[in-house]
């Protein structure tokens, strides 16, 4: 949907007269210009939406599958998770087991589950697809997926380093 | 009373006054910007045993860290880490 308002920045804003229920004539359209700036500032930005910006975001999921299975189902389904994101061009950073673990609190009559943890970057588009594999598996308890902003970035590549620094020592050692 | 005279009061046991702890906030003096949900064990911390979270005014934290620290915690129960109602947590 390309009106010819996709330029509109921090510099100004839109108003519409009618309801915005129906999309309106762009006639109806009026662009305040905020205060300071210039006619100059409002279109610097308008070739934005044309550029091919590759919105990769880095998200992070943690997931729970049922004690019941065998460890060849597990990594199945470990296996399943990863192709999906390959085939979607994901790029998958971080990858850790946690293996079986007691859960705080039953889920499903289960007390203990298998733990798994992926990192990758994906388009933001993807993550809705992501998220319905998950409901869809009847294998998997709960699932988790959070975005990682710049802080959380920076604490999960700390900790990403320190566990191969560590590797590395006990490589040496032996 | 010569004691009421100089103007001294003398007890038993002396009242013992303190300054009070002054308490901080843990992220901010150690420059920490970010609370692992998946840290059962540190979230630990600002829970109580019954696995509730505890106002800031107990653990000291400030309203930025406290926010996050409580979605975090939230986090950690919604992954089965930490539970949602509990006994003797700690």
């Amino acid at each position: 949907m390309h009106h010819g308002l996709k330029f509109v920045n921090r510099h100004s804003s839109i108003v519409t007269r009618q309801s915005s229920i129906v999309t309106p004539h762009p006639s109806r359209f009026f662009v305040i210009r905020k205060k300071g700036c210039t006619f100059a500032d409002l279109f610097k930005n308008r070739f934005n939406h044309f550029k091919f910006r590759e919105m990769l975001k880095q998200y992070e999921t943690v997931f729970i599958m049922t004690p019941v299975l065998s460890d060849e189902q597990m990594k199945e389904t470990v296996e399943k998770y990863q192709k999906f994101l390959v085939s979607k061009n994901a790029e998958i950073v971080y990858e850790n087991n946690w293996g079986l673990r007691k859960l705080a609190y039953p889920i499903q009559k289960k007390s203990t589950g298998f733990y798994h943890l992926i990192e990758f970057k994906a388009d933001p588009t993807l993550i809705r697809e992501w998220e319905v594999t998950f409901k869809r598996d009847e294998r998997i308890l709960r699932f988790l997926t959070v975005v990682l902003d710049k802080h959380m970035l920076a604490y999960s590549e700390k900790k990403r380093n320190k566990s191969k620094a560590e590797k590395v020592k006990e490589e040496k050692e032996q | 009373m010569a004691t009421q005279q100089q103007g001294e009061i003398k007890y038993l046991t002396p009242i013992a006054v303190d300054t009070k702890k002054k308490k901080y906030c843990r992220f901010k003096k150690s420059g920490i910007k970010y609370i692992d949900y998946k840290d059962a064990d540190f979230l630990l911390k600002f829970v109580n045993e019954q696995g509730k979270l505890l106002p800031r005014r107990i653990t000291g934290t400030s309203t930025k860290y406290q926010r996050k620290v409580a979605q975090a915690v939230k986090r950690a129960r919604h992954i089965a880490l930490m539970p949602y109602v509990g006994d003797l947590l700690k």
